[in-house]
């Protein structure tokens, strides 16, 4: 129970702060808006449902990485981590919690881009939705564990892309694959997995990342 | 208390902390000396739990739940209010009676009235004092303070006095400065670094 209460008490600071800067939310929904406006106008017409589809992972996975590039922005300005790790709450939980306020921002950022997309595009397939969100779940657990690693360099901004996009490639190959085939449960468990495998790899070994 | 015999830290060819030798008994009061770049800033996030020695043998005689650590940064977050800093510290540390004990320490540190405040409003020295209240919130048995009377004003100052004197020998402190005088006569230990 302590776990989860911890859990909360800082999720909620992550979306209190964010609340209170809109640093975040209001770029990714800017981002992902323009990319749809840009491709729509932009993309020969005719095009394919499984071009459609490739084009809403590009921007699904680079909306992601603006949040991701701002997670342990204040704990990284402030120095709070140290707080954060001194506190005698399991170290997992500031992964658990910034993986879950992170979620909430891209899931807000995609309530507004799934019908954007649908609008703009091909539609919008159920098995679209049920990749894009199991995606979610890998892209933040897997994100703030690299955002955590990177944020302590001097070269940040290149390091999270550069450690994160590689894998976020089996999500990529996940969420096109339940979008376009026919029969998407393999794509689907496929994600289910990746997330499960992940969350479990990040949750253990988070300790290691934030010790000096 | 602490125990360290031969403590140091390199990072990669840099050698920023030499062989540490220090006994501090419970109840004891120890403060660390010397230059800039010494050491003494990496020899406190050490004790903290907060870098690992290169080299060398520690033993902390508490568990990180009552070191309370107060650092060159306030580590407070600058967008949340004073009272929304302490009750998610307050919670994390699962300090008991927090409301009370978060209004005690603001009080205290003369904060209250700016408790609903943020951060990113205060003064310099107010937030120092926040950051008092946060090292002091969970009651720890040990205390590490580095250089902890930057930019308090006298009245902040007198304030940090009174609350050391209050709690010395109940508590362990383990205290940089560079203004020795000030607390050399709490001192029981002195480290030069």
């Amino acid at each position: 129970m302590n776990y989860l209460s911890d859990v909360g008490a800082l999720t909620r600071k992550d979306l209190l702060l964010e609340l209170r800067a809109r640093d975040t939310l209001p770029a990714m929904l800017l981002f992902v808006a323009s990319v749809f406006v840009v491709f729509h106008f932009s993309l020969p017409s005719g095009s394919s449902r499984a071009a459609a589809s490739g084009l809403l992972w590009v921007a699904i996975v680079f909306t992601a990485l603006l949040a991701l590039g701002r997670a342990f922005v204040p704990e990284r300005e402030q120095r709070t981590l140290d707080a954060l790790v001194l506190a005698p709450c399991d170290r997992s939980a500031i992964w658990l919690a910034k993986s879950l306020a992170t979620l909430a921002f891209l899931a807000a950022a995609e309530v507004v881009a799934l019908p954007l997309f649908a609008l703009f595009f091909h539609g919008l397939r159920w098995s679209t939705v049920a990749g894009v969100a199991l995606a979610d779940v890998g892209i933040c657990t897997v994100g703030t564990f690299v955002g955590a690693t990177a944020v302590v360099t001097r070269a940040r901004e290149l390091l999270l892309p550069l450690l994160f996009l590689p894998l976020a490639i089996p999500l990529i190959i996940g969420g096109v694959g339940a979008s376009v085939v026919g029969d998407p449960a393999r794509y689907l468990g496929f994600l289910a997995l990746y997330d499960l495998l992940f969350a479990l790899l990040c949750w253990a070994a988070f300790e290691y990342v934030v010790v000096e | 208390m602490i125990s360290a015999r031969g403590v140091g830290r390199r990072f990669g060819d840099k050698r920023v902390l030499r062989g540490v030798d220090l006994e501090l008994p419970d109840g004891g009061f120890a403060v660390v000396t010397g230059p800039n770049g010494a050491g003494k800033t990496t020899l406190l996030r050490i004790v903290a739990g907060l870098a690992l020695p290169s080299e060398g043998e520690l033993h902390v005689g508490v568990t990180r739940e009552r070191i309370g650590f107060l650092a060159h940064e306030p580590l407070v977050y600058r967008e949340l209010t004073a009272l929304e800093n302490l009750e998610l510290y307050g919670r994390l540390y699962h300090v008991p009676e927090r409301r009370e004990r978060i209004g005690m320490l603001l009080e205290r540190f003369g904060l209250w009235d700016a408790r609903h405040e943020r951060v990113s409003t205060y003064s310099r020295g107010m937030t120092q004092r926040l950051a008092l209240c946060r090292s002091l919130l969970h009651d720890p048995a040990l205390l590490i303070m580095d250089e902890p009377y930057t930019a308090l004003d006298g009245q902040g100052a007198e304030l940090l006095d009174e609350q050391l004197r209050e709690l010395r020998g109940q508590r362990t402190f383990l205290v940089s400065t560079h203004d020795p005088e000030r607390i050399r006569r709490m001192a029981t230990v002195e480290l030069s670094l």
